[in-house]
């Protein structure tokens, strides 16, 4: 069967709106290739013009699978997939003449939706499946049903998405989750995940700083520590070569031993729901003492899950801000918190040395250090000079401007130097309660870079070097910490109240999709159906659940949609109206009698009503049976009116 | 009645509707996957494993919708056959080898429109029509008429795929249908008057030429005699009259199968529908004689249709 002229347009509709929002992430060459094939094959439609010939379409698939190829470095890759979709996405329309050619575009168009939650499961994409959804069933409707008006076919395309919503929802709800994935994910499956990374080089906290992504949310389940001890533990960072800074990777508590934590009294129990970052640690507030399943403390304390973090996922944890932890450590690991690039950043080590001569303990070179940050003249600022190759040398009698990870570098180096071990932490700071679902949520502005260092019969303690230079980016957060002229990406420093809120709200609604429809794995899966009364959901009872409730909803659809009242037309309607005001009146229409006949009848026995019934009688068989005008109706009605006025005018005179 | 046979039947119903209009009900509409369907299940299965591969929730909500908008079309497309009603039309006889056309009236009693339906005689060729909600509509199906005598077409398969092509709907409505198949005319000379009697005008006989008056309508009257202008005088009142002619031939022709020397019954039947043609053509008084048959002179478009009647149902049992 041939594919009619008018359809096409719905095809390049179709081709356009599941194509189109790849651009964002796919190379820019191939984006203009299809927008360009794409506008070809519209002129080509609008011009009535033949399709071009298979060979060349032969040669520009040969040409582009291969520049796909060489973009991506190989053809099977997730992103290389997508790109081999679109572009046959944009080359089918090319030689589409047959209604069944014009088949492989729609199903081309549904797999094709699919491709973008690789990218984006956000609440505007999952209603942009509506629209494309809507789109693609109007392009069948309009195959196999004809020429239409295009709101006609757009409203049934809607309805018949509107019938399916309830099978999605109860699906959704019953189908037996999998955890995937059911094989091994491509390499590229994961890329530009952002978070903390295990190193830290001179600006690449500034990088994470600059995003108001949020990094993860937290609930609290009875009340949280206050502001300036939401210390969230990432990485421990202790390798340093003068410039860059960097996580052991073999720290396993198998090769120390496991640490030993004094935890306080007063300890939080919360849920993590972390971003995902493709990294292991999962960031529990200093220091965990109840761990998520799968996942372990390592000699650092650091919480580490048995792979890296690729889906968003809820952990929950419990931690004590007041802790002691390791007042005996490995000599190995102290060692490790000792250790300086030789010949970098003498004037540093001067001053340490220096230090170490003048005070007796540990703790008193520490405060000589925060003091040293507190009087001298240093700036918190996120936009700090650049340093040289004595970068701590540089920054610490020079610049004199920094943030975190300056500050933080130079104290472990000050302290490493006096011969106290010391480490920087990486992780994040603070964060900041939504008020409209009450989650603390933490965003990547909140990375943070502190210091620890180990004091004989004390352990390791927490000490924030640039709590000393700014306060208020502790008690308050970054953007309080800065000063007024520096600039930050506009989400986080948000001074009106209203878009405030709005954030609020917004985030809060993301979050709860992220809860219930982006998180709605096999365990949430438990969790809802046994609170609405499946006790032992096992996968027999949810397919019986499933089958059943898909039963019925098929049962209300098919009903709602086969069951016809004989609804009357308005005509009807409106005549009827009218003969049930003379029958008020005294005259009664028999079920026989047909409507000039009964208007004669009515003209004969009570002449005063006999004009108006027979104009009423007049138009509805016009309009009933033969080519009435729309104002026709109008007048039946008019007719109806001008009866009830005839009606309590003769009441009046009667009275 | 070979097994298959009475499968289809018993699955089918075959057999005739009596009744009319004929209304496809639920258990008259059957309904299968298209290869569409299957095509888009199959991609469905597929959009799944990658939606549980990569953890994509919303890719499963976005395939659990797809599949839901896959029952629903099924609802849709039953909808679009249930509780249509059919009723046949006039039947046009026809000369063997042209393709008949059977009238039907279809009526949707629904506020919703009904949408590519498609009809035809077994794998005859289809037609298509739309139905506007609330609508009537009448539609011509095609049947090929081969040989001469009462053709019938058998059951008409009313079926859609409207709205979303993943399903088949159909039915087998089978109305008791019949259309007249005149003999394939073959043109030869016409054979000579064989009598000419021209006995003036007869009593009651109807010519074509002169109008002597009118009279009541009676139901085999032509269309084209109805003294329209007479009837528009007063339109709630007068019945409708015929117009009547009389005088016109002065010969007579008698088509006499006997004469015709040909070997089968056949050619000798469609040279005589070819003689009746052209003597009506012609404007000739002729008569049409048959082993066992006779019709008298006449002329006219009836008496050409009754003569090519005959010649149709020559050596039918029921005639």
């Amino acid at each position: 069967m041939l594919l009619e002229h008018g359809a096409i347009p719905w095809l390049l509709a179709v081709a356009v709106a599941t194509a189109a929002p790849h651009a964002s992430h796919q190379p820019l060459w191939l984006s203009l290739l299809v927008a360009s094939v794409l506008l070809w094959r519209i002129w080509l439609w609008h011009e009535h013009a033949p399709l071009p010939a298979r060979g060349l379409l032969l040669l520009l698939v040969v040409a582009s699978v291969g520049g796909i190829g060489w973009e991506f470095r190989t053809l099977f890759g997730r992103d290389s997939g997508v790109a081999l979709l679109v572009l046959f996405m944009a080359l089918k329309p090319m030689e589409m003449r047959t209604r069944r050619d014009s088949m492989v575009v729609v199903m081309l168009g549904f797999f094709l939706l699919l491709t973008h939650y690789f990218y984006s499961q956000s609440i505007p994409t999952g209603l942009w499946l509506f629209g494309a959804a809507t789109l693609l069933t109007a392009t069948l409707i309009r195959l196999y049903g004809g020429a239409q008006p295009v709101g006609d076919i757009l409203r049934y395309a809607a309805l018949l998405l509107a019938q399916a919503v309830p099978f999605m929802l109860i699906v959704f709800l019953l189908f037996p989750r999998v955890q995937g994935p059911l094989w091994g994910l491509p390499q590229d499956a994961h890329s530009g995940l952002t978070g903390l990374s295990d190193r830290m080089s001179p600006g690449s906290l500034n990088n994470l700083i600059q995003s108001g992504a949020i990094a993860f949310r937290v609930q609290f389940s009875d009340g949280l520590p206050e502001k300036s001890r939401l210390y969230w533990r990432g990485p421990v960072l202790i390798d340093y070569d003068g410039e860059t800074w960097r996580a052991r990777p073999t720290y396993l508590p198998t090769q120390g031993k496991a640490p030993a934590i004094e935890a306080g009294s007063k300890s939080y129990s919360y849920v993590t729901t972390l971003e995902p970052h493709n990294q292991r640690w999962l960031l529990a507030l200093d220091l965990p003492v109840k761990l998520p399943a799968e996942s372990t403390l390592t000699a650092t304390f650091e919480t580490r899950a048995r792979t890296p973090v690729q889906n968003r996922a809820r952990y929950a944890f419990t931690s004590s801000p007041d802790f002691v932890v390791n007042r005996q450590e490995a000599p190995a690991i102290l060692q490790q918190a000792l250790r300086l690039p030789p010949g970098l950043n003498p004037r540093t080590r001067e001053l340490a040395v220096e230090w170490q001569a003048q005070f007796k303990s540990p703790e008193m070179i520490s405060n000589a250090a925060l003091r040293f940050f507190r009087q001298e003249s240093f700036f918190y600022t996120l936009q700090p000079p650049l340093l040289g190759q004595h970068a701590v040398d540089d920054f610490l009698f020079t610049t004199r401007r920094g943030f975190c990870e300056h500050y933080a570098s130079a104290y472990v180096v000050l302290m490493r130097a006096a011969g106290v071990p010391a480490r920087v932490v990486a992780g994040y700071q603070g964060g900041e309660i939504n008020p409209v679902d009450g989650y603390l949520t933490v965003r990547q502005s909140d990375a943070h870079a502190w210091a620890e260092i180990w004091l004989a019969e004390k352990g390791w303690i927490r000490v924030d070097p640039t709590a000393a230079v700014a306060p208020s980016r502790i008690e308050q957060g970054i953007e309080a910490a800065l000063p007024a002229g520096d600039p930050l990406p506009a989400l986080i420093r948000i001074d009106a109240d209203w878009l405030r809120d709005l954030r609020n709200r917004w985030e809060a609604t993301n979050n709860a999709w992220n809860q219930w429809v982006l998180g709605y794995n096999s365990q949430r899966q438990r969790e809802v159906l046994s609170r609405l009364g499946l006790s032992e959901p096992d996968w027999r009872n949810m397919t019986a659940a499933l089958a059943l409730l898909s039963a019925i909803a098929l049962l209300i659809v098919t009903l709602w949609t086969l069951y016809q009242r004989t609804t009357a037309t308005p005509a009807q309607h409106a005549w009827r109206n009218f003969c049930a005001k003379l029958k008020r009146l005294g005259m009664t229409r028999a079920d026989w009698e047909g409507q000039l006949d009964f208007a004669r009848r009515v003209a004969r026995e009570r002449p005063e009503l006999g004009t108006l019934s027979r104009e009423a009688a007049g138009h509805f068989a016009d309009l009933h049976y033969g080519t009435g005008k729309p104002e026709q109706l109008h007048r039946l009605k008019e007719c109806t009116r001008r009866l009830s006025r005839l009606q309590s005018s003769s009441r009046r005179k009667t009275n | 009645m070979p097994i298959v046979q009475q499968l289809q039947h018993w699955l089918f119903r075959f057999g005739r509707d009596e009744q009319l209009p004929i209304v496809p009900t639920q258990r008259r509409i059957f309904i299968v996957p298209t290869r569409t369907g299957f095509l888009f299940s199959a991609v469905l299965c597929l959009m799944l494993t990658g939606a549980i591969n990569y953890n994509l929730s919303l890719g499963h909500a976005l395939v659990f919708l797809l599949a839901g908008l896959g029952l629903v079309a099924m609802v849709h497309t039953f909808r679009n056959l249930i509780a249509l009603r059919l009723t046949p039309g006039r039947v046009e006889p026809v000369f063997a080898g042209e393709i008949a056309s059977f009238q039907m009236y279809l009526e949707n009693t629904h506020r919703h429109a009904r949408r590519s339906l498609d009809l035809a005689f077994g794998q005859h060729e289809r037609v298509s029509l739309d139905i506007p909600g609330r609508m009537q509509a009448m539609v011509t199906i095609g049947c090929p008429a081969p040989n001469r005598g009462r053709l019938d077409p058998g059951r008409i398969t009313l079926s859609t795929r409207y709205p979303l092509g993943l399903f088949h709907a159909w039915s087998y409505p089978h109305p008791r249908l019949s259309c007249l198949v005149y003999p394939k005319p073959i043109e030869t000379p016409l054979p000579p008057p064989s009598s000419v009697s021209h006995t003036g005008q007869r009593h009651g006989d109807n010519g074509q030429e002169d109008f002597t008056g009118l009279r009541l309508r009676q139901p085999n009257d032509s269309p084209r005699h109805i003294a329209w202008k007479a009837i528009a005088r007063d339109i709630d009142n007068r019945p409708l009259l015929i117009k009547q002619f009389a005088g016109g031939a002065a010969e007579e022709l008698w088509l006499d199968l006997s004469l015709i020397a040909a070997d089968s019954t056949e050619t000798r039947l469609s040279i005589l529908a070819g003689w009746v043609i052209a003597a009506e053509r012609m404007q000739l008084r002729y008569g049409l004689r048959l082993p066992g048959r006779e019709l008298a002179p006449g002329q006219g478009n009836a008496h050409r249709d009754a003569c090519l009647e005959a010649l149709a149902l020559y050596g039918e049992k029921d005639h």
